[in-house]
């Protein structure tokens, strides 16, 4: 017998993916997925328990009148329908994320295992502190990561996510300011315009009015608005600032203006959204910030899960420490660690409580596991290496894209759309780099650069990624500017096409319903 | 440093394509006073994986795990099974590494997961509508009673006396961050009914719980009619969304908005979080609900698709006029949830439902034949108090020398409320007929 040493044959002549259609709607290793409710039944199961033993109820009669008909799977139907699911998505794992102020980097595998210890993942909140002395210690040597790297000295560990935070820090600003009897009178919060959403929706969820800064030519604060703004300062309560800003720009004045809020009688909320680019390096307490929210699932590399968990640990000045939220951890003098949980006591200034339990535990442990493996070397080195990052990405484009503002970046690099030809918009580029196999940038944000692209690759991208990367936009770019119609019609490689949001917004179809059977029998 | 890729060649040459001496130069618009000479004083340095895994190792070692003997704790979370496929489900890099679905195009697999959790918990709730999930109840609860003031254009808020006091607390907090009154009915073991009295001209919304903190089932219909009657909602709240399986929903009962926890489900105890909210309301009000929506439409083909859609309800688009400041919500927790969701089926979760309620009766009637202990919970799913005849912190005290967790001490949610003998106690599906025989024993030598 001999070797076939030439393989198959391949087909002499190509044919377009495009006009290949096939009858179970796949594409390849693409394999098209219905809906749950069009694929199980509601007398399937894929969990076996033990048969109930009939027992008389004690419900008392509150029982459940209409079954809920929720279908369900076999184990192996259930795997291949999220694992089929899972092919449409893209992730961090996948490539290059470079979402801008969101920080995708690298999610480590030992935090997710350390996270599933029984020691942490299977302990109840409400348990005695006494079989729990493990999870207080780790929550309390967290806090202290947290405030050393700050130099800030408090922490609330309890708010949820970043806007949970935000609320965090503005509800004790609101709380000092009842306490020295200004709450009723100082109820003017100053946000840059180039804010993320979430500053004003959280000012005016705690009952303060918003009144908007301009940011200047070089996408900074405008240090005369804010002067102006503060003329007449009776009525001030602070000011939410994020830096480095969502231009992605250190706040030069950021002393300054610190100096002037507290001058006005207000307090510095400071949004630590983009805080991976100066930790390790800079610290906010040294900033004049009175408090900081921190989002472990951008700096600190907990998995952003498609939208959450998140977790957002919030750091307190002196000023503001004494009305932090319950619960907290303290450390008694015998070595043993107890939470405080009313407000009584050494927590009688206390706001109050912002949630159930103690905050994102799951997420504690993976930051801590995150801060133990990077150290203060490491963290440094990280931010330093995602600034370096952002700024290759800057000077490698800005030949053929226009960079919003003039100098270095900081952890990611700000273009607006002005290198565009007519008619081609941020979204036909984005959705180019959809093909070339990159999540998009953040598009439209900060709203003061028009057409803005915000780039953050992090600093878990290596040099030959970020030239890949580099290559394929540049060559978008330049698409772009020569006005190319095809970019409007991207991704054409996608495991779906542009989507028709109007049509989503105009009548919402927020749940599957049973087709209509009179309808299917006429079709 | 391993989770580092660039060489120092890579930064030098980097450095030398911008321009710049080295990375000092990206920092000159720090302020000179805040520039660190160095690395920040009192960390340590970087760890290997094996170093960081013992430290963790030995803190996980110093905490009592649910699953490591007799455990009877509830009041707000709760030790159920979760099948090894849903934290293999969620461990998929496609799902646990990805981001909120911004660019539906490459997001479809976490898109259709939010739109069959929609459906879910619509459906498991008995309302129209569901959103793609919350931080957790307690938050949930909070924003139901803002959407309730907003929607009614109404400043007072009800709280039952059964609601939990962490979910009374957080809703309290935001409410009067608004300029909301708050009005806390006394605390009641069965007193959700009274919600229909306090209802009146001025009232946003009543918020009452079933199963309550105390583990009674309260059919909250009178309540709904009362509060319709005077032109307020009826937010109805849970704690344990297995009850759902069995216990009237707020569907059934006329609520407005159902809001809920849905840690039960595919999620673990996690120590108090990552958990899920779960928010559903009735039709005409989606417009005024908090977070994210996920909806049907088509792509440019035809083909069906999921978005993120009414989004001008949210931060990013209404800033300082939105429904709410919640950007990232529970993702990955609400794919835990329907996923475990998935595997259940109506029928699955309607007998691990029954599963539970068995051994919450199976164990209240071995409590209560220990002579001194009285069942105060009238009507109860898988978890109720009871009264000893000594302090509960004593009683706990001398269960945990017999290496059994009893339960929560109901004075460490109520200090002031003189329930220093009263003890809640949860039973689920994990629990064993030896776990029940083992409580009572115990508590017959401690009585």
């Amino acid at each position: 017998m001999t070797m076939n040493s030439t393989g198959r044959p391949t087909a002499p002549t190509s044919v377009s993916a495009a006009a290949i259609e096939t009858v179970s709607g796949s594409r390849g290793l693409l394999q098209h997925e219905d809906l749950l409710f069009e694929i199980g039944t509601p007398e399937t199961t894929g969990v076996d328990l033990p048969k109930p033993k009939g027992l008389k109820s004690r419900l008392g009669g509150v029982a459940r009148k209409v079954d809920t008909g929720l279908p369900g799977l076999s184990e192996p139907q259930a795997v291949r329908h999220y694992m089929r699911l899972s092919q449409k998505n893209y992730a961090i794992d996948l490539g290059l994320f470079p979402l801008g102020s969101c920080t995708m980097k690298h999610n480590p595998r030992l935090n997710e295992k350390m996270a599933r210890l029984p020691g942490f993942g299977d302990i109840h909140p409400l348990q005695p502190q006494a079989t729990v002395q493990g999870a207080l210690e780790l929550i309390d040597e967290l806090a202290t990561w947290l405030k050393t790297l700050t130099n800030m000295p408090a922490v609330a560990m309890s708010p949820k996510a970043g806007a949970h935070g935000e609320l965090c820090g503005l509800l004790a600003i609101r709380q000092a300011l009842i306490a020295r009897g200004d709450g009723e009178t100082r109820k003017r919060m100053l946000v840059p315009e180039s804010a993320h959403g979430t500053n004003p929706a959280t000012a005016a969820q705690c009952g303060f009015i918003v009144d908007e800064i301009k940011a200047n030519k070089r996408g900074r604060v405008d240090m005369a608005d804010l002067k102006a703004k503060l003329e007449k300062s009776e009525d001030v309560a602070g000011i939410m600032l994020t830096n480095p800003n969502t231009c992605g720009l250190f706040e030069t004045d950021i002393r300054e203006i610190a100096d002037l809020i507290h001058k006005a009688g207000g307090y510095f909320y400071c949004d630590g959204a983009n805080f991976n680019a100066i930790v390790g390096r800079v610290r906010p307490g040294d900033l004049g910030v009175d408090a900081m929210h921190i989002n472990l699932h951008k700096t600190f590399s907990t998995p952003h899960g498609g939208g959450g968990p998140g977790s957002g640990p919030t750091v307190l000045s002196e000023a503001l420490a004494p009305f932090a939220p319950v619960p907290f951890v303290v450390k008694d003098e015998d070595g043993i660690f107890r939470l405080v949980e009313q407000v009584d006591g050494e927590a009688s200034e206390s706001f109050g409580r912002m949630v159930a339990f103690h905050g994102q535990m799951g997420m504690f442990v993976r930051a801590l596991a995150y801060m133990l493996s990077h150290g203060a070397d490491g963290l440094k080195q990280a931010a330093e290496d995602a600034v370096l990052n952002a700024n290759y990405i800057q000077a490698r484009l800005k030949h053929v894209m226009s960079p919003a503002f003039d100098g270095y970046c900081m952890h990611e690099a700000l273009f607006s759309d002005a290198f565009t030809a007519d008619g081609i918009e941020t979204i036909d580029i984005a959705k180019a780099l959809i093909d070339e196999g990159y999540h998009p940038m953040t598009m439209y944000f900060p709203l003061v650069v028009h057409g803005a692209m915000l780039i953050e690759p992090t600093e878990t991208e290596s040099k030959a990624e970020l030239d890949r990367f580099c290559d394929a936009l540049e060559s978008i770019a330049r698409r772009a500017a020569q006005g190319d119609d095809t970019l409007k019609g991207a991704p054409y490689l996608a495991p779906a096409k542009r989507l028709d949001e109007t049509r989503a917004a105009r009548k919402p179809v927020l749940k599957w319903a049973a087709p209509d059977a009179s309808k299917v029998a006429a079709e | 440093m391993r989770y580092l890729p660039l060489t120092p060649e890579d930064r030098a040459s980097m450095l030398a394509t911008i321009g710049a001496k080295s990375v000092d130069d990206f920092y000159t618009d720090v302020p000179e006073a805040a520039r660190l000479k160095g690395k920040v004083p009192g960390l340590p340095d970087h760890q290997g994986e094996l170093a960081v895994e013992r430290h963790l190792t030995r803190l996980a070692a110093k905490n009592r795990s649910a699953s490591s003997g007799p455990f009877f704790v509830g009041a707000g979370a709760y030790k159920h099974h979760v099948p090894a496929t849903v934290d293999m489900i969620i461990q998929r890099s496609e799902f646990l590494t990805t981001y909120t679905p911004y660019q539906p195009e490459i997001a479809q697999g976490t898109l259709q997961t939010l739109f069959e959790f929609q459906t879910q918990v619509a459906a498991l709730t008995a309302m129209d509508v569901a959103n793609a999930s919350m931080y957790d109840g307690s938050t949930a609860c909070a924003e139901a009673a803002v959407m309730a003031a907003r929607v009614t254009r109404r400043k007072k808020v009800i709280l039952s006396g059964g609601l939990h006091p962490h979910y009374a607390a957080a809703t309290r907090l935001l409410c009067e961050a608004q300029g909301l009154e708050v009005v806390q009915l006394p605390v009641a073991i069965d007193g959700e009914g009274e919600l229909a009295k306090a209802v009146d001209g001025e009232t946003a919304c009543v918020i009452g719980q079933s199963p309550n903190v105390f583990g009674t089932v309260t059919d909250l219909s009178g309540v709904a009619d009362a509060a319709h009657g005077k032109g307020a909602l009826l937010v109805s709240v849970f704690t344990e969304a297995v009850s759902l399986g069995m216990v009237t929903p707020p569907g059934e009962m006329g609520a407005d908005i159902a809001a809920g926890e849905g840690q039960s489900i595919g999620n673990g105890l996690n120590f108090g979080g990552p958990y899920v909210g779960l928010f559903s309301v009735r039709d005409k009000l989606v417009r005024q609900m908090p977070g994210r929506l996920c909806g049907e439409t088509v792509d440019a083909d035809g083909n069906r698709g999921f978005v993120l859609t009414l989004s001008t309800r949210e931060q990013h688009i209404r800033r300082d006029k939105a429904t709410s400041n919640i950007c990232t919500n529970s993702g990955l927790c609400a794919l835990a949830f329907t996923s475990h969701m998935t595997l259940l089926g109506g029928k699955g979760l309607k007998q691990l439902a029954e599963l539970n309620h068995e051994a919450a009766v199976e164990l209240a009637d071995a409590l209560t034949s220990v002579k001194g202990v009285e069942l105060l919970t009238p009507r109860f799913f898988n978890e109720f108090a009871i009264r000893t005849p000594m302090d509960a912190e004593a009683v706990l005290a001398m269960l945990d020398e017999a290496g059994i967790v009893g339960g929560v001490r109901a004075s460490r949610l109520f200090p002031g409320d003189h329930l220093g003998d009263v003890i809640l106690i949860a039973a689920t599906e994990c629990t064993t007929a030896d776990d029940i025989a083992a409580y009572a024993d115990a508590l017959k030598e401690i009585i």
